[in-house]
Order: C-alpha cells, then structure tokens, then sequence
C-alpha cells in the first residue's frame, strides 16, 4: 500500500516532467529526430542506472525508480514517433532513433550505475 | 469547423511538421494535471504487472517486456482514433501521454538488459534488447493498420 503510494507520487511527477521536457527540446531543435523523447529516456535511464547502483531503499526505489523514471520515460512515444517517421518516408530517421534510443539509452544506464558503484564506494 | 488547424496538445505528433513544435500557450494547470493522472494510473498498472510476474536477474523480463509492447500496441491504437474520430481534446494527453506514457517504461528496459548482462546472461540480455525493440515497433504498426482497417470497413458500411 505504502509502495504503491510512491509509485503514484513519483509518477504524478515524472510523467508531466516528460511532457514539459518533451516540448522545450523539440520546439528548441529543427531536426525531424525526435530528440524530446530521447533526453528524458536517456535522463531516466541515467537516473534508475545510479538508483540501482548505488542501491537504494527499497521505499526509494518504488518512488524514484518505478515510479519517477519509470513515467519519466516511455516506450509507446518513442515507438510511434520511430513508426511516424518511417511512414512519413524518413526510414533512415526512424532507424537511427531506434539504434540511438537502445544504445545511448544503455550507456546513460551504465555510467550512472558505475557512477553511483564508484561513488558510493 | 475553422481554418487554422488545432493546436497540437501533447508530443505524440508528427514532429516533421514545423506546427508540431510550437509549444502552446503555456500548458494549463488542467493539462499538466491530467497526464499527472494518466501516469499515475499507467505506473500502478506496471508496478501491478511487475510485483506479480518478477523475474530473476538472469530471467527474461516478462512483465517489463509485455507492458512495453502493449503500450505500444495501444498507442497504435489510440492515434488512429484520436486522429480519426472527434474526441474530447484532452482524452489524448490523458491516455496517450499520461496513461500509456505511464505504463510503457523505457529506463526498466535498459536496466533489465543491464540487469541480465551483469549476471553473465548475456543470451537473454541480447535476446530481451532485440525482442522488445522488434515487439514494440511490430505492435505500434498492428495497431495502427487494424484499427485504420477497422474504421474503413465501418465508413464503408
């Protein structure tokens, strides 16, 4: 019950933050990349690699990890907007957001997991 | 119906069009509110999924994986609708940003694949990367052509 509350809290927090991130990159960049959704999938990424690497409390988790990260990135924007640009003729787009997504998105997972590794000692 | 097309509400657009990035007139208090809602509506749901199907780290990540390609067989879904049928202009930033945005969880992906890969399961790290990239874009595109074929062969009645 309480885990689940934090999951909503998180949540109630993190899915607005993508939305308002989402608009302030894409309205800053003339690219047809989808670079909005790639900064907060990148950033949590980041974020719930470090939360895990540290580790942290298992309260924690449910509201920074599986809450927060969790509504802060998505998978249905970033797979209609790949869908999107290979409908609309732009296939090597939609490829490299695909490929850019899962790799950077990996490495963000990494570095903040061997940084929170590193720094928590 | 007026002229000037409508203004796009939520980021789930064509982001080739230059409209598509013009940020509205400052996002109200309501619709900040109602993706709050969504997403903590989609976030449960996943948190749901994942307390009842766990997986060891050397597992692959049934629920992570089957919640991402729903998602995103629903978004499929809810576009066509959304783009298709008159609906209320914020059951758009509710479902598709808050709720599947909610649901769907890019950052339990890569920590799953990172998760398998620090265990020495590297097969299932290599296997759930690439089945849930293949299984999120197959699902995008299923939803999308069934409902557009659902809706052409209601107009056609």
């Amino acid at each position: 019950m309480v885990t689940a509350l934090l999951v909503a809290l998180g949540a109630a927090v993190g899915a607005p933050l993508r939305y308002l991130v989402d608009r302030a990159v894409q309205s800053a960049h003339r690219t047809r990349l989808p670079l909005g959704t790639l900064t907060v999938n990148v950033a949590g990424s980041f974020l719930l690699g470090a939360l895990v690497g540290v580790p942290v409390a298992p309260a924690l988790g449910a509201l920074l990890g599986t809450g927060f990260c969790g509504a802060l990135t998505t998978w249905s924007t970033c797979g209609y907007e790949t869908l999107r640009l290979a409908r609309t003729g732009a296939r090597s787009v939609a490829l490299a957001n695909i490929v850019l997504s899962v790799t950077v998105g990996l490495g963000a997972a990494w570095l903040g997991f061997a940084l929170a590794r590193a720094l928590a000692g | 119906m007026t002229g000037a097309p409508e203004p796009r509400i939520d980021p789930d657009v064509d982001l080739g069009q230059p409209d598509d990035r013009s940020v509205p007139p400052g996002p109200t208090a309501v619709l900040l509110a109602v993706i709050a809602a969504g997403g903590v509506l989609g976030a449960l749901t996943r948190a749901g999924a994942q307390a009842a199907a766990p997986n060891a780290a050397t597992g692959f990540a049934w629920a992570t994986f089957g919640v991402n390609v729903l998602g995103c067989l629903l978004i499929g879904v809810l576009m066509v609708l959304v783009e298709r049928c008159r609906a209320n202009p914020l059951l758009r930033p509710f479902l598709g940003v808050g709720v599947l945005g909610g649901f769907t969880s890019f950052s339990a992906y890569v920590l799953d694949v990172h998760r398998a890969a620090q265990a020495g399961a590297f097969g299932v790290a290599g296997g759930y990367l690439v089945a849930t990239v293949l299984g999120a874009l197959a699902a995008v595109w299923l939803g999308d052509v069934t409902t557009n074929a659902l809706l052409d062969r209601r107009a056609a009645r």
